[in-house]
């Protein structure tokens, strides 16, 4: 690292893994719901794990987002932070809002819709933590020597995303609109504005990691989250096929999200382009295995499975079912948990001075990590798609299906189980570095 | 490479404000023209908004599905008021101890009259929704040759 004030980098990294592994412990309480054994009903009952689970995902992905932000400005603007000390309030007062939600589930304190479950009154407590946050960044960018194209996607979809959390504010009295606005923060963050601080994210990877021209990386950047852009944002139509809305979503939107998967191969092109492209390998080769791993199961999960399913005549049967929860599963684990994990694993030698780039356990983290994620998504996509027959084809009734794919519950939890064990080898490597030093600044940590 | 960094910034910007922009219209004649019709606005009485306000607060989403959002864990409930009628609604939503047909359990709501009357209200609107034909009929037959 270059400045003093990246080391709060660290803080935001050890907050977002400790509620990764509160996520899968939850996402454990209902795959053992699935199969039978649902002992902890009474005070964990299924919609209660559901919501922390999915909320959890959302908490700890932003603080890793938050995390990188506050490393990649600084150096980008290259410009010490303005106010570390601030920075740290906004991390306590994150964990705080973001505990206080999660408690508040288990005792009925929360708006049931999906993914947007904090009730109301926290959510203005969730609006000062990030315009805290925001100030911060943006105070750092434009006080700085610097504005770079990867600073400044970065914080535009930093921004972007803080604004579009609004609309989910508003109450409405019809269930459609109510639904017609969540997407707008749901949809248009996950397959739109998130995607700019993924490419934010890795296109400074790229250029640390392979010593690319710059120029050269941020120029596809653009025609990256173009393509986003454009497939994404009416591409939120196949959110509105069937839920009370026009014909023109399944006409528009169909077309629109159907184009959603180039983005991605467009991402895999660049990635894999730009690695081979870089005359000059940096010794990382964790980070890098993460880098490309994010490019490739990005466009495996979120183009790719989403393509599955998104045609509307496919979606009529498979909207509802276990098929989304296939591809939500992988696309999240490509797109954003693996571009946190590049991050950590980019930054952890630099703020700590150590240089563990090739251990056994970083490679068993990123395999078994991978190939249970992989056997988790073949899990609930055999589900799914044997659901779509039992009830949608063939009429039967949802718990005699239930029973009858109960077996491919027991896969996935075998699965997750690998899954665990990829994700707690990442986290001893974590702690292996142990804390961020002083010592550790160094001019510049671009591949030599 | 012919492409510049210059044009791809074109590229991004004028794609974004396009597409945005066609969202935006778009979204608009969707509440102000499609929504009112197939949702049938007029019906949405006290009592079904009531009943919007039982189903967020108790997070029912989470395990159930309607308009085929939610959880995945328990039945569809976009027709249910079809499906099951009223009175199987009530007895479910009433039961003191957890209902757990097939051994799957839900919360036991026990609630009252009246919330009850509000959770039947909102699920026979949204059971009158125009979907574009979601959720499916099914439509397999067996094609298996019988004696019969």
């Amino acid at each position: 690292m270059k400045y003093k004030s990246q080391k709060i980098a660290y803080y935001f990294f050890a907050l977002a893994l400790l509620l990764l592994v509160l996520q899968i412990v939850y996402g454990f309480i209902m795959g053992f719901a699935r199969v039978g054994y649902d002992g902890l009903h009474e005070f964990i009952p299924f919609n209660t794990a559901r919501a922390v689970h999915t909320n959890l995902l959302v908490v700890w992905l932003l603080t890793g987002f938050m995390g990188a932000a506050y490393y990649i400005i600084p150096e980008e603007a290259e410009k010490e932070l303005v106010s570390v000390k601030l920075a740290y309030v906004q991390l306590i007062s994150l964990a705080l809002v973001g505990v206080t939600a999660i408690v508040g589930y288990h005792f009925n304190y929360w708006e049931g819709r999906k993914f947007l479950e904090i009730p109301r009154p926290l959510d203005y407590l969730v609006v000062v933590n990030v315009l805290l946050f925001l100030g911060l960044i943006l105070a750092t960018l434009f006080k700085g020597k610097k504005r770079t194209t990867t600073a400044m996607v970065l914080t535009m979809g930093l921004v972007f995303a803080a604004l579009l959390y609004l609309p989910g504010m508003i109450w409405f009295d019809n269930q459609t609109i109510d639904s017609f606005f969540r997407w707008w923060v749901v949809h248009l963050w996950v397959e739109g504005v998130w995607e700019l601080i993924l490419g934010g994210i890795l296109a400074f990877l790229l250029i640390k990691l392979t010593g690319v021209d710059r120029e050269v990386i941020e120029k596809w950047l653009y025609v990256i989250i173009g393509l986003t852009f454009i497939s994404g944002i009416i591409g939120t139509g196949h959110h509105y096929y069937f839920i009370g809305t026009g014909k023109i979503w399944i006409i528009l939107g169909g077309i629109f999200s159907a184009l959603e998967p180039f983005a991605f191969l467009a991402m895999v092109f660049f990635t894999i382009g730009m690695y081979r492209k870089g005359e000059k390998k940096h010794p990382n080769k964790i980070a890098l295995f993460w880098t490309v791993g994010t490019a490739v199961v990005s466009f495996l999960g979120a183009g790719m499975l989403g393509l599955a399913h998104t045609l509307p005549a496919v979606n009529r049967y498979t909207h509802g079912t276990l098929v989304t929860a296939m591809h939500g599963h992988l696309a999240f684990w490509g797109a954003y948990a693996m571009i946190v994990f590049a991050f950590i694993s980019y930054v952890m030698p630099n703020l700590t001075g150590r240089k563990l780039y090739e251990s056994r356990n970083g490679k068993l983290a990123f395999w078994l990590s991978n190939i249970g994620m992989f056997g988790m998504t073949a899990a609930f996509g055999v589900a799914g798609v044997a659901q779509v027959y039992l009830e949608r084809k063939m009429g039967l009734e949802f718990g005699d299906v239930q029973k009858d794919i109960q077996v491919h519950f027991y896969v996935l939890i075998a699965c997750a189980t690998m899954f665990l064990t990829g994700v707690t080898y990442f986290i001893i490597e974590f702690l292996k570095y142990g804390k961020p030093n002083d010592e550790a600044i160094v001019e510049d940590n671009t591949v030599e | 490479m012919m492409l510049s960094k210059k044009s791809a910034k074109v590229f991004f910007f004028g794609g974004t404000i396009v597409t945005f922009a066609m969202f935006l219209v778009m979204s608009f004649m969707t509440l102000t023209n499609e929504v009112p019709k197939r949702t049938h606005e007029e019906n949405l009485s006290a009592e079904v908004i009531a009943g919007k306000k039982i189903w967020e607060e108790n997070n029912c989403m989470g395990c159930h599905t309607i308009m085929g959002e939610g959880g995945y864990y328990a039945p569809e409930l976009t027709k249910v008021y079809d499906r099951r009628g009223e009175g199987f609604i009530k007895a479910v939503l009433q039961s003191p101890v957890p209902w757990q047909p097939r051994g799957r359990k839900m919360v036991a709501y026990n609630m009252n009259d009246t919330d009850a009357a509000n959770m039947i209200a909102f699920l026979k609107w949204v059971g009158e929704m125009d979907l574009n034909g979601f959720p499916p009929e099914p439509d397999y037959k067996s094609t298996k040759n019988n004696k019969k």
